[in-house]
């Protein structure tokens, strides 16, 4: 009857009626979202790094508190997908050990350095801003608990967005040296953002089964579309360039039209060969090892509370005859 | 900027206060992407982020004191920004590195003991300015309080290898916390009388959660001082390189 089973789903989805945790689902479509859920979660907690390593060196004590709250925000992201991912039948160090054993990937963009102050205000502009366009489509995918949570994530990420074009404006309104760090951020962030959205349609094989399943709405090239046409007139308010001679408007698709994206570049990265792939896992797998004597002291106390609980309402129990 | 020849004691003593905040705030920052799990790095992180807007808060007041006193415009930045070690008034626990999630729990622990119980003081305080930015400030460390408290707890009661480790802070850290209720000039100069009882709650409140804990506390040991008068560790100056590097590299612009 599996085949009744896979029908009544797929009419679910074709209905807009949310698949909820305890339906039935088809195997593959749990995998598919606990790849794909783990993927985002581990990429909030691995982007809280590239970020992180500005804390202490932001330039106004405003600035650091505006850096600080974003990164808890993210930390907060990752916090919710993980219990929507476990809801699928996975526990958070599962997908910890999955990820640290490289077995789960998390988004590539993570694994480039921030290298100057405006690298701050241009993730939270670009890379901020793709994933928004990533992730607004999810708001609607068909998994329930995906959907509810991208809901909250997308408010948060729009807000970062604002924050972080803001930061850039004040630098491409200041000294020759701050736009000239604008500009640099701008340059090395824009390519790698646009291969934030996954290799072109032609080449996507996770495509076409997700987008029946509607756990994705849209295909790659045409999110990476709206987001060329998005930043492409949002960096004229900037007064800046994004590092695209063949970036034109073409009147007659009513889209902009942008050069060729060095996809070798794309997959090194993937594979491990990025500037910082190695450094980022390693920092989660050290923050994990470090912390394991305290997670096992808060487990044991956290054993013996209630141990002392169980004994006191026994003992109450006892006394009651 | 130096601050030093400024005498005014509310001057000084909110430039303390501000120190504390933003030095501890930055140790604590510092944790953040790699604590031992998330709902801890977003707790510490949140502790890091509710001090650096107390330091805000208290250096605005001071700047607008500075600035009315000099003439010339200071601001939350230019204190935090372009001093030197010797100016800051922190107590030199709170620059000490931060070391396992032992030692860190023990600084939060000790910094949040002291700064409730003077907070609360201050919150009665007849500068009403100052009395509203503890009132404000205080219902964020009592939660700092609770969760560093819990800390000591699980550390102290959960495995034998917590214990250590939590023993070990205690005689790493033991000798810089005293300091916190030695008193300075300007400090007694805005405290007065109260300064009885924020030792003695500090003290009750320390003993109960180490005896809780099973956790032992040192007789008799030397005890560090000087940060207040701006005689700092050798860690002071590395923060403040790293934090001001921005600031001193490219002067005199808005970020």
């Amino acid at each position: 009857m599996e085949t009744s089973l896979e029908e009544q789903f797929q009419q679910k989805i074709d209905q807009e009626i949310k698949i909820e945790p305890k339906d039935w689902m088809p195997e593959k479509y749990r995998q598919t979202l606990i790849r794909q859920i783990s993927q985002h979660a581990h990429s909030e907690v691995v982007g809280m790094l590239p970020e992180g390593n500005w804390i202490t060196r932001a330039p106004s004590l405003r600035r650091k508190a505006i850096l600080l709250a974003k990164i808890q925000d993210e930390a907060g992201h990752g916090l919710y997908l993980y219990s929507a991912a476990e809801t699928l039948g996975i526990s958070r160090d599962e997908m910890y050990h999955q990820l640290h054993a490289g077995n789960a990937k998390y988004s590539s963009i993570f694994n480039y350095p921030t290298l100057t102050w405006a690298d701050m205000g241009a993730i939270g502009w670009l890379v901020d801003g793709a994933a928004i366009m990533n992730q607004v489509p999810l708001c609607r995918t068909s998994f329930g608990p995906y959907a509810r949570a991208m809901v909250r994530v997308c408010k948060e990420e729009s807000f970062h967005q604002r924050q972080g074009f803001e930061s850039l404006w004040v630098l491409s309104k200041g000294t020759d040296e701050q736009k000239r760090m604008c500009q640099d951020a701008i340059n090395r962030w824009w390519w790698p953002c646009l291969m934030m959205f996954g290799p072109p349609d032609d080449e996507s094989h996770n495509t076409i089964q997700s987008m029946q399943w509607k756990i994705k709405r849209f295909s790659n090239d045409e999110l990476r579309q709206k987001f060329v046409d998005m930043i492409a007139e949002q960096i004229k308010i900037l007064s800046m360039k994004l590092p695209d001679p063949d970036l034109k408007w073409n009147e007659e698709k009513k889209h902009y039209d942008y050069g060729k994206i060095n996809w070798e570049e794309f997959w090194q990265v993937l594979k491990g060969n990025g500037p910082c792939n190695k450094e980022r896992l390693d920092t989660r797998k050290k923050a994990w090892d470090d912390g394991a004597w305290v997670r096992d002291a808060a487990t044991a106390y956290a054993v013996k509370k209630s141990n002392n609980q169980l004994n006191n309402s026994n003992s109450v129990y006892a006394n009651l005859h | 900027m130096t601050t030093n020849e400024i005498e005014n004691p509310l001057i000084k003593y909110l430039l303390h206060l501000a120190d504390n905040a933003l030095i501890i705030g930055h140790r604590n920052s510092e944790w953040c992407g790699h604590g031992p799990a998330l709902e801890q790095d977003i707790a510490l992180t949140n502790i890091a982020l509710d001090q650096v807007g107390q330091a805000r808060n208290f250096y605005q007041y001071a700047a607008s004191l500075i600035s009315d006193l000099n003439g010339e415009i200071i601001t939350e930045d230019s204190l935090a920004y372009l001093r030197d070690s010797w100016d800051f008034k922190n107590c030199l626990l709170a620059e000490l590195p931060n070391g396992d999630w032992a030692q860190t729990i023990l600084k939060q622990f000790i910094v949040s003991v002291y700064q409730y119980y003077l907070y609360q003081a201050l919150a009665q305080h007849e500068n009403e300015k100052l009395a509203g930015i503890a009132a404000k400030s205080l219902k964020e460390l009592s939660y700092h309080l609770r969760w560093s408290s819990d800390w000591v707890l699980r550390l102290g009661d959960g495995t034998q290898e917590s214990k250590k480790r939590m023993q070990d802070a205690i005689a790493i850290l033991w000798s810089y916390t005293k300091e916190w209720t030695d008193y300075v000039d300007y400090e007694l100069n805005i405290l007065g009388e109260s300064i009885i009882a924020i030792q003695k709650n500090c003290e009750e409140k320390i003993t109960a959660v180490f005896e809780e804990a099973g956790l032992t506390i040192p007789q008799d040991i030397w005890m560090h001082k000087g940060g207040k008068i701006g005689k700092h560790t050798e860690h002071l100056g590395y923060i403040l390189s790293e934090m001001q590097f921005l600031q001193r590299a490219y002067p005199n612009v808005e970020w």
